[in-house]
């Protein structure tokens, strides 16, 4: 009886929490996005006001697209985020793989080396990056940000991945070579499903931060060609005047391919397929 | 010919030696039994035989070849796990195919074997069925399924009946045993499950601590145990060990009785009062505490109205009675 009561409490109170949480983290994207439809007066005269007849306005949009590059833009931060996390998956897939399968001297030792960089900011290395990028040619070139992405991204996932392979049991692996399959046939064939969450649970996390990133593809790339699409917004932004309505407008539209993307991952992240594998 | 010869089989992991010295052989056709207590290194012979792990020193050679550089799967080995470790991606029939297709077996061969696997096991039903929709009972028989196919020379077994329920682990039991009548093939099975043990096996290996106890027929073993631990571990309930409780046993011998060789008496060489009673209908377990303050149990045929607090005494004939010095080897006095 009172448990039951405690429960709904309980219950009530999670939910009360989770809406209250969602309604700040959402209020600033919900501004952003209605002042996107307004003129620029409206903004300023009333910023949280919904967009009527009155103050309708798409000229933000206009001038976005009539910049001309801003597909390009959106197409190279695409490639940049796409890329950087395709290589984190793989590459930190196969050594968590390592890690977490064979025995071999300093094993140990390399998993904390990897999850060293977890600490460590890759920015400090900024300069030393940019040298070698100068050295290598690959200054304003995209590949110069999915390289620094994926190194950026790979300890953490290399931490998590390890942990979730260590899960996956050593009796269907074992079966798979006795069977005839090769490590490789193995890992992606057997073990890559089963960690399929944990994979979705990385790529999420390092998305957003891949996407959103100034400071690399300032440094980096910004060249007309291979800018991305946070670095081509700033253009609206000056030191004197800033177009409100265009940044208001690129950014609005700058989260629907991360939505895209993250609706993907997240529906790897729900589908439990693995049941039956194993008892 | 031998379907399995090991000679000083060592394992170690690191520091820790799990394997010590084993020898060992199984004929041709022969249902060999690896029992013994948990952590004894059962699973970790069974994949050094199957190749899984490296012996460190030591032979293993599978009909008459040395394989310890021979990889899993071209050993001529097929292992059928406890946790049935099916491939959840692929169909029963996927399943049962995959290793045959990566030996490049032609598909006329393939189709021919999976569809006498799955007649001997009846899972024609369940043919293109994934093994999440499957039941423990009809997993395990897709993984052994998955064994008779590859025609092994040797079969493993690691335990396969331990996640099933007690029906369940009775008749797959019975299949396995009659697997083996058809097949005549060698196989190897791990358990700790005694019953098992006893009803299947030709003969069965007594592990402990990594070192092979005894190795014999299940009746040798039961009649005719070489030391105090083999003793105490075949047979149910197990035997009992009294050192001070029978009348007139010399110093420094424990005497073993097995709980069905003690009968009740009027008078006898030991005594002592019931702390318990398990009617099972066809036998009655009676829980002794003797004089001498040492636990024994009694195995009586039939039903016996004995009585908690009761005072008894036990008789048994001394043909029945096994002796362990200090030691615990046996004595034979
Ligand atoms: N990869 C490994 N690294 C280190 N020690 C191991 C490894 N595998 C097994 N061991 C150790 O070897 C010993 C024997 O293990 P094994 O799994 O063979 O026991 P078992 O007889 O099969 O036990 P159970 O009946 O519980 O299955 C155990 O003490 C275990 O801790
Ligand atoms: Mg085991």
């Amino acid at each position: 009886m009172s448990t039951a009561r405690s429960n709904r409490f309980n219950t009530f109170a999670a939910h009360g929490a989770l809406i209250l949480y969602t309604l700040i983290a959402l209020f600033p994207v919900f501004v952003i996005v209605i002042n996107s439809f307004k003129t620029r007066k409206a903004i300023f005269r009333e910023p949280l006001a919904m967009p009527n007849s009155d103050s309708f306005s798409l000229i933000g949009y206009e001038t976005v697209l009539k910049q001309g590059d801003f597909f390009l833009y959106f197409q190279n931060s695409m490639i940049v985020t796409v890329g950087s996390l395709f290589f984190i998956l793989l590459f930190g897939a196969m050594a968590a793989f390592a890690l977490a399968e064979y025995r071999f001297k300093g094993n140990t030792l390399m998993g904390l080396y990897l999850a060293l960089g977890i600490m460590i900011p890759i920015r400090i290395g900024t300069v030393a990056i940019l040298e070698m990028m100068v050295q290598t040619g690959l200054v304003n070139t995209l590949w110069a940000l999915i390289l620094v992405y994926t190194a950026q991204g790979l300890p953490l996932a290399v931490f998590i991945l390890s942990e979730f392979m260590r899960q996956v049991s050593d009796d269907l692996k074992n079966a798979g070579r006795i069977d005839g399959l090769n490590e490789y046939t193995i890992f992606f064939r057997l073990v890559l499903p089963l960690v399929r969450p944990a994979m979705a649970t990385v790529a999420v996390f390092n998305m957003i931060p891949i996407w959103n990133d100034l400071w690399f593809p300032l440094i980096l790339a910004p060249a007309e060609e291979v800018k991305t699409l946070t670095l081509g917004s700033q253009v609206f932004i000056g030191q004197f005047v800033t177009d409100w309505n265009a940044v208001l407008s690129a950014l609005s539209l700058a989260i629907l391919p991360v939505m895209g993307l993250y609706v993907i991952f997240s529906r790897q992240l729900i589908r439990g397929i693995t049941s039956g594998a194993v008892k | 010919m031998t379907a399995l010869v090991l000679e000083n089989v060592c394992k170690s992991f690191g520091e820790v030696k799990v394997l010590k010295d084993i020898n060992l052989t199984v004929e041709d056709g022969e249902f060999v039994v690896f029992v013994g207590p948990s952590g004894c290194g059962k699973s970790t012979l069974l994949r050094v035989i199957a190749g899984l792990e490296d012996a460190t020193s030591g032979i293993v050679s599978i009909g008459g070849d040395v394989v310890n550089n021979t990889p899993p799967a071209k050993r001529g080995i097929a292992m059928v796990f406890q946790s049935y470790a099916l491939y959840p991606h692929l169909s029963v029939k996927g399943n049962m195919a995959l290793g045959l297709k990566q030996e490049k077996q032609p598909n006329s061969v393939i189709e021919e074997r999976v569809a006498k696997a799955v007649q001997m096991l009846d899972l024609g039903a369940y043919i293109d069925r994934r093994p999440s929709d499957l039941s423990g009972g009809q997993r395990q028989r897709v993984a052994i399924g998955r064994a008779i196919v590859r025609e092994p020379k040797l079969f493993l077994f690691d335990e396969p009946l331990s996640n099933l329920d007690a029906a369940l682990r009775m008749n797959t039991r019975i299949e396995i045993a009659d697997l083996h009548r058809k097949l005549s093939a060698s196989m190897i099975y791990v358990t700790h499950d005694q019953t098992e043990a006893m009803t299947l096996a030709d003969k069965i290996v007594v592990l402990r601590d990594g070192r092979v106890e005894q190795v014999g027929s299940p009746m040798e073993l039961y009649n005719n145990p070489a030391n105090q631990f083999v003793a105490g571990f075949l047979g149910a309930p197990s035997m009992n060990f009294l050192k001070t409780s029978v009348a007139d046993a010399p110093d420094g011998i424990t005497t073993g009785i097995r709980p069905e060789h003690l009968t009740l008496a009027k008078s006898g060489p030991i005594t002592g009062n019931v702390t318990h009673v398990e009617q099972l209908g066809g036998d009655t377990n009676i829980l002794v505490k003797t004089n001498k303050d040492e636990m024994l149990t009694v195995r009586l045929f039939g039903q016996h109205p004995s009585q908690v607090g009761e005072a008894i005494n036990l008789n048994f004939a001394p043909e029945n009675a096994f002796h362990f010095d200090n030691n615990q080897n046996r004595v034979h006095l």
